[in-house]
């Protein structure tokens, strides 16, 4: 809080939308255990078109992480996939 | 074909249950044949919002087991012929009714009603579990606060996550001159924020308070709220029509409507 906050009140309306845009996005993304593990088979399949890897030692959660834009951190969805082999190496 | 209309809000006190008799209402004035069903049991308001509070004898829970025919509890409204009321139960839980028994009455009103409005109680609980059940279709009332708007963004994802077609939102309760002023979010702050459809925005009107003192819905009337809800329903049958110009007006006409009222 700046000595310059003092002079350029911002209006309650852009305050509260303020608010809400970052509060939405933490709400929004507390996932349900059941909604990561669906997220959790869907990435399998499609990264499995492409490549072997080691389902067994997929991790994915939402952490959070430091944003430009936003000022501040925002949830991200980190994967960590560990890759066995490529499919169909060399035919494309 | 019919449709299943649910009317919820997450937060208390944004305006559910007037909403619901303005929309039921409303589409009733616009010849349809519609039936109400006030699902908060155990907290039973839209009888009363509806003026039909003395003409009770059976309820939804009644209904649901068996103790009467459906007929025998639905209530015909005073002014249009084609509106009926199902009420709630207030000598019981929440618990009485089952997601599976509303599906099974919704499905059975179907066929006798062009439309069907359900009346959500405020929560994420039982109460809107039941009444989200058997719904094609959401209108998702909000007023432009943090705390309702928070509410309503956590309802529009529980409502996506049990797959309810076509998702609407209503901007309750608000006032241009604050909005200019910058004190209160705009329209389209609301909505860039839960960005989903606005069907409608009923401004804040003292009328509102009136009707609902006198059991008589606004909808129809020259009253900016009550103009607002005709749009609404007008848009739930799929016409066209413009947002309703709230500027600045509101307070003025809402005053004079008040004037000629009280002659």
């Amino acid at each position: 809080m700046g000595l310059f906050d003092l002079f350029k009140k911002k209006n309650s309306g852009d305050v509260a939308k303020d608010r809400l845009k970052l509060l939405l996005v933490s709400d929004r993304a507390n996932c349900s255990p059941d909604v990561m593990e669906l997220i959790k088979n869907d990435i399998i399949n499609v990264i499995s078109k492409y490549m072997v890897i080691d389902a067994e030692g997929l991790d994915i959660q939402i952490t959070q992480t430091e944003s430009d834009s936003n000022n501040g951190s925002v949830p991200a969805l980190f994967a960590n996939i560990p890759i066995k082999d490529m499919k169909n190496r060399g035919s494309k | 074909m019919s449709e299943v209309i649910v009317v919820t809000s997450g937060k208390g006190g944004v305006g559910k249950t007037t909403t619901s008799a303005n929309v039921g209402t409303g589409l009733a004035m616009l010849n349809k044949k519609v039936v109400l069903i006030d699902t908060d049991i155990g907290l039973r308001n839209l009888d009363v919002v509806m003026g039909l509070e003395n003409r009770i004898v059976y309820n939804l829970v009644d209904v649901v087991e068996g103790n009467c025919r459906i007929k025998q509890a639905l209530i015909k409204d005073k002014r249009y012929p084609n509106l009926y009321l199902l009420p709630s139960a207030q000598t019981r839980d929440k618990t009485s009714v089952s997601p599976e028994q509303m599906k099974k009455l919704t499905d059975e009103l179907r066929e006798e009603f062009d439309y069907i409005i359900l009346d959500c109680p405020a929560g994420i609980e039982q109460g809107f579990k039941n009444a989200r059940a058997g719904a094609d279709r959401a209108l998702v009332v909000t007023t432009p606060e943090v705390s309702a708007i928070r509410d309503a963004d956590r309802i529009i994802g529980l409502l996506e996550a049990n797959e309810i077609r076509k998702t609407d939102l209503i901007v309750n309760r608000i006032r241009m001159d604050m909005v200019r002023k910058g004190d209160m979010m705009s329209l389209d702050d609301v909505v860039d924020i839960l960005s989903i459809n606005l069907i409608g925005a009923v401004p804040d009107d003292e009328n509102i308070v009136i009707s609902t003192n006198n059991g008589e819905p606004l909808v129809g009337s020259d009253a900016l709220a009550g103009k607002a809800y005709m749009n609404i329903c007008r848009r739930i049958l799929g016409e066209e029509i413009p947002l309703l110009d709230l500027s600045g007006k509101s307070g003025f006409w809402a005053k004079l409507a008040g004037i000629f009222k009280k002659n």
